[in-house]
């Protein structure tokens, strides 16, 4: 072999990993919570603030938590997704309102729609962090145990919903 | 011209890193404050990825500051509050990553191409070595002329 092609070839295969660098979304990280119980809470509804709600409430069902905040705008992408999957399938949505104005966040629930059956308001950003949210939206799907097994960053799209979310509930729903 | 330089020591005095991060923080002792900053030295922001909670002014990296100064009044220790990052965010939220199966070429990595590196360079220098011992007697008075000529001429 020609001496003079190891360096080209070292560099082809530099290329190679550097592409494959550029298709990952750093953003996307793994999530420690996958397979632990999900972090307990007790936060007022959005809407009525004098109850509350525990995780504990949703036990013997999978349901999952969309993180959301009336400030983030690719929330607002991914609301629609939402309102539609509520109303294709039947599914236990919670939402969890992240560092917002009340009044703000009710607006918008009554302007763009509400696919929750309830919203919880962490003003404060506390419980966002014992979740570990990090970019807004986040979603996650909790099983009958109340064990978390999935996590997505980011906006939901239809492609997630039908590729990854129902599939995954679908399985749940049989666990006992 | 002085309204550009006045404008230019403007600009550079707000993008100073020390302007991140600004909250007043208040401490029983300086040792706790040393460990305050020296963790929000550590810690990754979530949020501005190749900043550390120090240098962010995210609103995720203020929150995680008031949870790490909160910690240390609480008396707990650096190894908890680490725990308590890491147990939430990941393994990624450290700037110094432990070390473990999925973390050794990141921890080994520059090592193995060192050495690599040095034996090649090995090879190489030695490589030339043998071109020079390879000359032959005729080889050597034919360069000994032109070394020389080449003399004469710069005379």
């Amino acid at each position: 072999m020609n001496r003079a092609l190891i360096p080209l070839l070292a560099f082809i295969v530099l290329v190679v990993f550097l592409a494959i660098g550029l298709t990952k979304d750093p953003r996307k990280l793994p999530s420690p919570f996958i397979g632990k119980a999900a972090p307990t809470f007790n936060l007022p509804l959005l809407h009525q603030p004098d109850k509350t709600f525990s995780p504990e409430y949703m036990q013997g069902k999978a349901w999952i938590l969309n993180v959301w905040a009336s400030w983030c705008v690719s929330c607002r992408a991914e609301h629609q997704v939402l309102n539609d999957l509520v109303q294709n399938n039947k599914v236990n949505l919670i939402g969890l309102n992240y560092k917002d104005e009340v009044v703000d966040a009710r607006r918008w629930l009554s302007q763009l729609g509400d696919p929750y059956q309830l919203s919880i308001s962490d003003i404060e950003g506390l419980t966002g962090i014992d979740w570990g949210v990090y970019g807004v939206p986040e979603t996650f799907v909790i099983d009958k145990k109340g064990i978390v097994r999935l996590k997505h960053t980011g906006p939901v799209t239809r492609k997630d919903i039908k590729e990854k979310i129902i599939p995954l509930l679908k399985q749940l729903e049989k666990e006992s | 011209m002085r309204s550009l330089l006045i404008a230019l020591a403007l600009l550079l005095s707000f993008s100073h890193p020390l302007l991140a991060g600004v909250e007043v923080k208040e401490f029983d002792s300086p040792q706790q404050e040393q460990r305050y900053k020296k963790l929000v030295d550590e810690l990754r922001c979530l949020v501005c990825q190749n900043q550390n909670l120090a240098d962010s002014n995210a609103s995720l990296a203020i929150d995680l500051r008031n949870q790490v100064y909160k910690m240390i009044n609480e008396g707990q220790s650096d190894k908890e509050i680490m725990d308590f990052m890491v147990t939430r965010y990941g393994d990624f939220v450290l700037y110094r990553p432990p070390f473990k199966t999925s973390t050794f070429f990141l921890w080994v990595g520059p090592f193995i191409i060192f050495i690599i590196g040095f034996f090649v360079l090995i090879r190489f220098i030695r490589q030339r070595k043998n071109v020079v011992s390879t000359l032959t007697d005729n080889d050597k008075e034919k360069l000994k002329q032109l070394l020389d000529e080449d003399k004469e001429q710069t005379k």
